[in-house]
């Protein structure tokens, strides 16, 4: 019997993607864990969409890209994040703008969904700008208190754990529509980033 | 081979069971408007009976066509589609959507009942057009006070899961009796859009 071993990986991948997705809504409303600032960081990180997907989008598109990509936005997007958060945290409150969120959402979605061919550089200059955009304003809602740095410091953990685990995930896909999943997960971001755009133009 | 192909098929066929089950309980507490956008997003697309049948046949057609229209529609169908729910959002007008809709059904559950071939740019138009009707049937539909960003994704995750199940239904393409269930399919969907259509007319 010529039995061909295929990896699970992108079944457990797609499982554990949806679980996440899944799981976000009922939790929304937790903003203390009780687990001290570190923790609180981390799990708001993890309960905003509007900072999780387009770390997530990056980092798949690094994943398809290759490792050395992956490695690139793995160690560039916390460190922007923190240096942007510490620059928001001694700042004036800035509301996030809704058009720059569903821009965010376009942009890396739709790059996500046409596989796009981009540069080591580009990589680079994507994931430090996502950075210190989302990490400043991260820093200015965080609040003045002691513990916002500490805050801060276990949020960027979160992120490095999201980039390295989505990212090496995708690195190690080879089979056809295991790659095209991925890009329906861009296609999808992308779409909800259009809808985002027409409602904060509906509402302005 | 044939035996392990099948075994991989009925494997992924409980993961969608699971899938489509598991996020139930999930929602059982929605406090804030933020659970109950995504919530609300994500029973849209299900809820009407008309948009189901067409996301369900646009994936149906999809498995029919094979490769690389079962892989180009799911990637560029939910971006056309949230194009019109922009539209929409921004206020702009769409005559007749409801007839674009019924329209959609017809047509889809047609080229599915009769296995039309045309073309990968030519499906990809056709489909694109009526994407849009859908999407902005949807977009002037936001109730106030919810999160946007969480009904949106709600909104694109159901519709992409309904596609899914069309494509799952069509895998039964590859045996000679499932090639005759989906053409059998397409004709129920075709059924389903005169009698929408007739509704919209009367």
């Amino acid at each position: 019997m010529n039995r061909k071993r295929r990896s699970r990986m992108p079944l457990y991948a797609f499982v554990a993607f949806v679980g996440a997705m899944a799981a976000i809504p009922a939790n929304a409303h937790l903003n203390a864990t009780g687990m001290g600032p570190l923790y609180d960081g981390l799990m708001h990180f993890l309960l905003s969409p509007e900072d999780f997907i387009p770390v997530l989008a990056l980092s798949l598109l690094a994943g398809l890209r290759g490792a050395a990509y992956g490695r690139r936005a793995l160690f560039v997007i916390p460190v922007a994040w923190l240096a942007g958060g510490l620059v928001g945290l001694s700042a004036i409150a800035a509301a996030p703008h809704p058009f720059v969120a569903a821009a965010w959402f376009l942009l890396l979605g739709a790059m996500l969904a046409a596989d796009a061919n981009i540069s080591l550089r580009l990589t680079t200059g994507l994931a430090a700008l996502l950075g210190l955009y989302h990490g400043y304003l991260n820093g200015t809602g965080l609040g003045t208190s002691t513990t916002a740095a500490v805050a801060l410091l276990g949020l960027v953990f979160g992120i490095f754990v999201l980039i390295a685990l989505a990212a090496a995930c995708v690195v190690r896909l080879r089979a056809h529509w295991a790659r095209i999943a991925v890009r329906v997960a861009g296609s999808w971001i992308a779409a909800s980033g259009l809808l985002m755009l027409g409602w904060a133009i509906r509402t302005r | 081979m044939m035996r392990n192909r099948q075994q991989i098929l009925a494997r992924w066929l409980g993961v969608l069971i699971i899938v489509s089950l598991w996020s139930q309980n999930a929602f059982a507490h929605p406090q804030k408007a933020e659970a109950v956008g995504f919530l609300t997003g994500f029973r849209h697309p299900i809820s009407g009976l008309d948009h189901v049948l067409a996301m369900v046949a646009v994936g149906l057609w999809g498995a029919q066509l094979g490769s690389p229209a079962i892989w180009l529609l799911p990637v560029a169908f939910p971006m056309v589609m949230a194009f019109g729910g922009m539209l929409g959002l921004m206020g702009v007008p769409l005559p007749g959507a409801e007839y674009g809709i019924a329209l959609s059904a017809i047509m889809l559950g047609a080229a599915v009942l009769f296995e039309i071939r045309p073309p990968l740019t030519i499906a990809a138009i056709l489909v694109g057009f009526f994407a849009i009707f859908h999407g902005h049937a949807h977009g002037t539909e936001l109730p106030p006070g919810q999160s946007a960003l969480l009904y949106s994704m709600g909104f694109v995750i159901a519709t992409g899961c309904l596609h899914a199940v069309g494509i799952g239904i069509g895998t039964v393409h590859r045996w000679g009796w499932g090639q005759k269930v989906l053409r059998a399919a397409g004709g129920l969907v075709t059924v389903g859009g005169f009698f929408f259509l007739w509704k919209a007319a009367a």
